[in-house]
């Protein structure tokens, strides 16, 4: 049983509590000046994707969540799971709508995720940090605007919303960081 | 983009007004103390004795003689100028106060940088009590000085007290199962050994509880000293002679953040060497290296230490305060990271 201490704790690694899978969102070191050392973590639980807040004692040992991490591509959504294919193996997993949460809104035919399997099982999913959507509908674009401030709604292709500079247009097709949500760049087709 | 990062790796992390400001606090230190009359003083950030505190770690070095007979020799770098002031105090030298940096391995976060920078100060004469009203004139002056705050007010609470307002908890006298149940309610995950009943469990769970759920609440717009602590915290602090479960020492809080700690100091040189051989075995037990213990200190306090009261400030924590700072990063020139 593969486990970890609590000083090697990093956002993004992957623990076992109470028979759950867990991610690691933030760790902090706490500790009084004349006492005991303590790690706080912020965890999100895969399976309910519910965030807590859990205290170790420093150095204490956490059994590692026993998940893979694998490169998949996206092929499509049946309208109940997400469908994605190992191109090394061929081998396919679908998702549903827990374990995809809120990266369900990035995700475009054939781009190549990251897929958490425990036990076979994809519980998480990870976009790619960048994808390229086109805008199904924004409002019409202010000639000659190119810079200023504000921006407007638009609906992307995948159904995500996010926020545009006025000038571009529906039909267009943008550069999203999906870590932040943020609008990056037009990308000329 | 991380490459750019990193080839700015060379500046500084602190702005030029916090640096200004950490100047400022510098200034109004020393004019603080001259106005006192309380000396100030320099003793070895090197020594051949460290703390057996085993909830603190030094860091280690060593000495290499020239001539090839005598080994090398283990010193320490300090965690706390308590031990070298205390052997000025036993000589006479009266009120002092040190301002300098000091060292604790494994302490690195938002709160802790492995070497910071302490204020400490020792009052003959004076009880906790008293200190602690000269620790808010202090903090007080500081904060109107080189900020623009208004005289706070301050609040001394026991820690029995807090704990009961806080917790509905008694911690002198509820046992350690309680403890521990109040501790997992709070998101503590208590392991298979730490189920187990001892007094170092009992801390466990108590020092849990202070730093997360107690401690947040402390200082909000006031300053917040808690006193009398549970006498297995005594560290270098005297027993209480009303009541033996809590020891003479003090911490102070501010905006949830443990600013300084203080004791009414312990004289008595039998009682602290049976405290460190204790945290030594206590040592030896968990695993940890025992440390040498500082006998020249248990000679000055034989020889006779005068009746006083101590206190470490941390003066970063401070700077932070002032300036909003959310992590030390922000008041050092260049921490751990970038040193």
């Amino acid at each position: 049983m593969a486990t970890y201490t609590t000083n090697e704790f990093r956002s993004g690694m992957k623990l076992m509590i109470d028979g759950a899978p867990f991610n690691i969102i933030d760790c902090e070191f706490v500790k009084p000046g004349k006492g005991q050392a303590f790690a706080r973590v912020k965890l999100r639980n895969l399976q309910t994707r519910r965030v807590v807040e859990r205290t170790y004692k420093s150095g204490e040992s956490v059994e590692a969540a026993d998940v893979v991490d694998n490169e998949m591509q996206y092929l499509y959504n049946d309208g109940e799971y997400w469908h994605f294919m190992d191109l090394q193996s061929f081998e396919q997993v679908a998702a549903d709508a827990d374990s995809i949460g809120e990266s369900g809104k990035w995700l475009k035919d054939q781009d190549m995720c990251t897929v958490t399997l425990w036990n076979n099982m994809p519980i998480d999913v990870v976009p790619p940090n960048f994808v390229e959507l086109k805008i199904t509908e924004t409002d019409p674009g202010v000639r000659g605007d190119t810079a200023s401030g504000g921006g407007k709604p638009a609906t992307l292709e995948s159904g995500a919303v996010v926020r545009v500079p006025l000038f571009v247009e529906s039909g267009e097709v943008i550069k999203v960081d999906t870590r932040t949500g943020e609008y990056v760049s037009r990308v000329k087709e | 983009m991380d490459n750019g990062r990193n080839n700015q790796d060379w500046r500084p992390t602190a702005s030029l007004l916090a640096l200004t400001k950490n100047a400022a606090v510098y200034r109004w230190i020393r004019e603080f103390f001259e106005q006192r009359d309380v000396l100030e003083v320099q003793t070895p950030v090197l020594s051949h004795a460290g703390t057996t505190d085993r909830h603190i770690e030094s860091f280690c070095t060593k000495f290499h003689s020239v001539s090839a007979e005598q080994s090398s020799q283990m010193l320490y770098l300090i965690t706390s100028p308590e031990f070298h002031m205390k052997r000025l105090l036993a000589a006479g030298s009266g009120d002092i106060y040190q301002l300098g940096r000091v060292f604790r391995q494994s302490e690195l976060g938002a709160q802790h940088n492995p070497e910071f920078t302490l204020l400490e100060w020792y009052r003959t004469g004076q009880d906790h009590h008293q200190l602690m009203l000269e620790v808010a004139e202090f903090v007080n002056g500081v904060l109107s000085n080189c900020a623009d705050y208004t005289m706070m007010e301050h609040e001394q609470l026991s820690y029995r007290t807090v704990f009961r307002q806080h917790l509905g908890i008694d911690p002198l006298a509820d046992s350690t199962k309680t403890l521990r149940l109040c501790a997992q309610q709070h998101g503590f995950i208590a392991s298979e050994q730490g189920a187990g009943g001892d007094s170092t469990h009992h801390d466990l769970y108590l020092d849990f509880l202070m730093s997360h759920v107690v401690q947040p609440k402390l200082g909000q717009g006031k300053l917040s000293f808690v006193y009398d602590y549970p006498a297995s915290q005594c560290s270098l602090a005297r027993l209480s002679n009303e009541d033996a479960r809590v020891a003479e020492r003090f911490e102070l809080f501010l905006n949830g953040v443990e600013l300084a700690n203080g004791f009414h100091e312990l004289c008595d040189p039998q009682q602290q060497q049976r405290r460190f051989e204790q945290d030594n075995v206590m040592r030896d037990a968990s695993k940890q290296t025992p440390v040498v213990i500082d006998r020249r200190l248990i000679a000055a306090l034989t020889s006779g230490l005068p009746d006083c009261a101590g206190v470490a400030v941390g003066i970063d924590r401070l700077l932070q305060f002032i300036l909003s700072a959310k992590t030390l990063d922000d008041v050092l020139a260049f921490p751990f990271n970038r040193a």
